[in-house]
């Protein structure tokens, strides 16, 4: 399961002379949920309209499962599902319609049309409104249609371009299960701005800022991070050089009231820590890992330019 | 793969009422029309009958109503043209298409398909009526089938001038105007023949109802059916290479 299925390289993508993408590469194997991440204007959409083919670069090349996306267009789209920022949906439809259309430009042949449809529409939770009109259905069901029309055919890759706007909590909890099913048996590359969205269905996150590929690491090697500062609160003063001395304490710093932040040393539990405590008296009452989630990340990597432009 | 969109594009016409509207108005015009036309020829038919060589049922029945019918369609096609991708442009449904393993040219040529199945629909219905005239005489079978054939041809001129049109803007109505003027102006192109002696034989070349009228008479120059084959390729081409040219924007 090692297979790479989107190969980016040295992407780039020009509107008149505004640079929306500047040389990004990525890579997506097989069986990866990979969280596109960025503000908006942040060459996201741009991205994934490359990729699928709907927009032409203006430099470097996509390939997808090995096909070129410029020079064998129609292999390299049989291999993706994609649904764009705004679903692709016809209004005048019925969805059984809808979705028969769809399985059918993407050569699934006539006789096996019924049961693709039947299969995913039990994927997306659509089986009692085959005969709606899609015009009529609620936003968060019309989403549904569009991601199901993305994976009708069963491609290997599937694109998903911030595919929970507009949706109510519980909407966005039954897309972010889907999209976590997907993931089970497909690649999903999946853009979006909502960051609890990343933590909550992505292996690996990439954040994007004007065009440029700035961060690139897996969601697990991101939440340990999490564990290396704490938060402690004593009931006796103590001295900095006191905590510094411990064993795997890195950093250790002020915060007043008898609190203190410390930053540990990589793969260093605050066992010490503790024990060293109770053996002082210091009266420890509070420890509090200290999470730097993604959001401080992400607010600390697309601030920068912000800072920078001011 | 065309027939799969043409067949979408012809049930989604039929999804909106518009289809259905211009049909029964243009149906119930001529078959007014037609009943006109059919009325004059029984007045004319004593005369006719004092004459050698007369012109027949098909001419003065038939040959009129399909000449006004290519009028009316004139101004009516830019309607049925203008949606089929200012449309989906609009609705961003677009993307549907372009994602999927499919060229440029078959959707192009898949949205033709769509509206050409539609012009056969409609003068296949119009064609009933010169049909009718076999219950109480004897039409020129040959004729028929050649204003069958020139009115096809015609409206599927008109077609790819206005799914040209259409690939050009997300806006339906400026399709429908830009089409509608288009087809206006080579219609009217010839006019000006009469009082310019040179460029003559080219302005009337470029007309698209004089190539018509010669199809209506029964006459099946070759020339003619060239110049609607040149014209649908012609735009169809455009329109293909509007698509693939607008990725890259």
């Amino acid at each position: 399961m090692t297979e790479t299925l989107i190969q980016v390289e040295n992407l780039s993508r020009y509107y008149q002379n505004h640079r929306a993408i500047n040389q990004l590469s990525f890579t997506l194997k097989a069986g990866e949920v990979l969280g596109f991440l960025g503000p908006n204007g942040a060459g996201k959409s741009t991205t994934m309209q490359v990729i699928s083919g709907n927009l032409a670069p203006s430099e470097g090349e996509v390939k997808i499962a090995g096909y070129d996306i410029i020079d064998s267009p129609r292999a390299a789209k049989s291999q993706l599902g994609y649904l764009p920022e705004h679903p692709p949906l016809y209004r005048d439809a019925s969805v059984d319609e809808y979705l028969g259309y769809c399985a059918r430009l993407h050569r699934i042949p006539r006789p096996a049309v019924k049961a693709a449809l039947s299969k995913v529409k039990a994927q997306c939770g659509l089986e009692s409104n085959g005969a709606r009109l899609i015009g009529n259905l609620s936003k968060g069901y019309q989403q549904r249609v569009g991601i199901a029309q993305a994976i009708i055919h069963d491609p290997p890759v599937v694109i998903l371009d911030e595919p929970t706007v507009g949706l109510d909590p519980i909407q966005i909890r039954e897309i972010r299960d889907l999209i976590r099913s997907l993931g089970s048996e497909r690649s999903v590359i999946l853009s979006t701005h909502i960051l609890s969205e990343v933590q909550a269905t992505c292996d690996r996150v990439q954040i994007i800022r004007a065009g440029e590929l700035i961060y690139n690491a897996s969601t697990e090697s991101l939440n340990n991070r999490h564990e290396i500062s704490c938060r402690i609160a004593l009931r006796k003063a103590v001295n900095i050089e006191e905590l510094t001395a411990l064993a795997g304490i890195e950093q250790a710093e002020v915060l007043g009231d008898e609190r203190y932040r410390l930053v540990f040393a990589a793969d260093v539990t605050p066992d010490a820590l503790v024990a060293h405590a109770v053996k002082q008296q210091w009266g420890l009452y509070e420890l509090i890992p200290e999470q730097q989630s993604l959001e401080d990340l992400f607010i600390e990597l697309t601030q920068h330019e912000l800072d920078n432009a001011i | 793969m065309i027939w799969v969109i043409g067949r979408r594009e012809f049930i989604a016409m039929f999804q909106a009422p518009l289809a259905w509207v211009i049909l029964a108005v243009i149906q119930f015009i001529l078959g007014y029309m037609f009943l006109t036309n059919l009325d004059n020829f029984f007045l004319l038919q004593p005369q006719l009958m004092a004459l050698q060589n007369t012109p027949g049922v098909t001419d003065i029945v038939v040959a009129p109503l399909m000449q006004v019918a290519a009028i009316i369609l004139l101004m009516v096609m830019p309607l049925l043209t203008m949606r089929s991708i200012a449309e989906e442009k609009r609705n961003r449904s677009l993307t549907l298409l372009v994602s999927a393993p499919l060229s440029m040219t078959e959707i192009v040529l898949g949205k033709f398909a769509g509206l050409m199945l539609f012009v056969l629909v409609l003068v296949s219905m119009l064609m009933l009526m010169p049909l009718s005239l076999y219950l109480g005489t004897s039409p020129d079978s040959g004729k028929l089938l050649s204003i069958y054939l020139g009115m096809l041809l015609l409206l599927g001129a008109f077609s790819a001038i206005g799914l040209y049109l259409s690939s050009l803007t997300e806006n339906q109505t400026i399709a429908a105007v830009g089409s509608f003027g288009i087809l206006l102006m080579l219609w009217i192109i010839d006019w000006l023949s009469e009082s310019v002696t040179s460029g003559q034989s080219l302005l009337a070349y470029l007309s698209l109802l004089g190539h018509h009228e010669s199809l209506l008479e029964g006459v099946f120059d070759s020339s003619d059916i060239a110049y609607y084959l040149l014209l649908i390729t012609g735009f169809l081409g455009l329109t293909i290479r509007q698509l693939d040219r607008e990725r890259l924007l």
